[in-house]
């Protein structure tokens, strides 16, 4: 039998993971440097916060603690939240945003993918309808690392630096967190080593044709997903939560 | 700034109903593939289209405003050029 609260934990990892991801993105609407660009980064955005809206009404559902979508959203604070730390850093240029989505859309894909076969029916249904999207995360953004890491030098120095900084958050996209690994036994979840290989590899593809490297003996950064995080999550949700903090349950 | 650089490319759009693909505008891209994906973040985001063109608007020559009244109003008085003086089968689609 499987314990609800290794669900639960999984299902707000999964949430927390595409909200923070959406919510860094929306950073750009209204500031993205052309406007087909801007209105790209914020659909991308909208996917990713309609994911986690899918996610959080699940584990609401099952919290049966009277949680919504909402509170798990807006009413947690960062200790709470268990996204990979990827995810949270800062937008930073366009070249950050690039590389950061890159490397979440990459995981993202082959995790859907294999979320399809889960033997709980709702994380398979959202993984389907969510793998389409994700698809096209991937493309958009396989393509600007190809765009930037071979145009000209100073696109080719930002996307390397981008990289350098941010490779060192991916390890822990592929160590399971228990409740990670319990739900994986049962097959309802996917323990994340088995996905490393798939990931590297686009990774190295799509890298190769951008003439970019990835750095060599990195250490990698681990704590999201048992909610030890960066300083930057708390600003974010700082931001993001500010309006049902100052003003409980408003509405419009 | 650079992004005045890119190029403006010419978008059509084929519809769930229609055959043909229509005009819906112009967006800036760097090359064609560029112009395709932001095609479709742009003008098929509430499901307007199946398939897309982009065209370099500066490959599109157009007919001269100027010279309208020597184009096309020979065509006015010429009403016999419609074929509308034959009954068309049941049979035929797309007319």
């Amino acid at each position: 039998m499987v314990a609800n609260k290794d669900l639960l934990f999984y299902l707000i990892h999964l949430a927390d993971n595409a909200l923070v991801a959406g919510h860094r993105n929306s950073e750009w609407t209204g500031h993205g440097p052309i406007l087909e660009q801007d209105i790209a980064l914020s659909n991308i955005a909208l996917d990713l916060i309609g994911q986690s809206r899918n996610f959080y009404q699940y584990a609401a559902e099952i919290s049966a603690d009277g949680s919504t979508e909402d509170s798990l959203a807006y009413l947690r604070d960062a200790r709470a939240y268990e996204n990979c730390l990827l995810v949270e850093q800062p937008k930073g240029d366009w070249a950050c945003t690039i590389a950061k989505q890159f490397f979440f859309s990459t995981y993202q894909y082959y995790l859907y993918q294999h979320l399809q076969q889960s033997r709980d029916a709702t994380i398979a249904a959202i993984a389907e309808k969510s793998v389409k999207e994700v698809a096209y995360h991937l493309r958009w953004s396989g393509e600007w690392m190809i765009r930037l890491g071979d145009g000209t030098d100073e696109s080719h120095v930002r996307m390397q630096q981008a990289i350098d900084s941010l490779w060192p958050f991916t390890g822990e996209l592929f160590i399971g967190a228990d409740y990670e690994l319990n739900l994986a036994k049962v097959n309802i979840s996917v323990d994340p080593s088995i996905l490393l290989t798939q990931f590297n590899n686009k990774i190295n593809s799509v890298l190769n044709e951008a003439t970019l490297n990835l750095p060599a003996n990195v250490w990698m950064q681990t704590g999201g997903k048992h909610g030890v995080h960066s300083e930057h999550l708390g600003y974010l949700l700082a931001e993001m939560q500010f309006l049902q903090r100052a003003y409980p349950g408003a509405t419009w | 700034m650079e992004k005045h650089e890119w190029p403006l490319w010419e978008v059509f759009i084929r519809s769930k109903q229609g055959l043909d693909h229509k005009h819906m505008g112009s967006l800036h891209a760097t090359d064609a593939q560029m112009a395709i994906e932001n095609a479709r973040d742009v003008y098929t985001r509430r499901m307007e289209g199946v398939s897309i063109w982009v065209v370099e608007s500066k490959s599109i020559h157009a007919s001269s405003p100027e010279e309208s009244a020597s184009f096309f109003d020979p065509a006015s008085d010429k009403v016999y050029r419609h074929p509308t003086f034959y009954d068309l089968p049941d049979q035929l689609k797309h007319m």
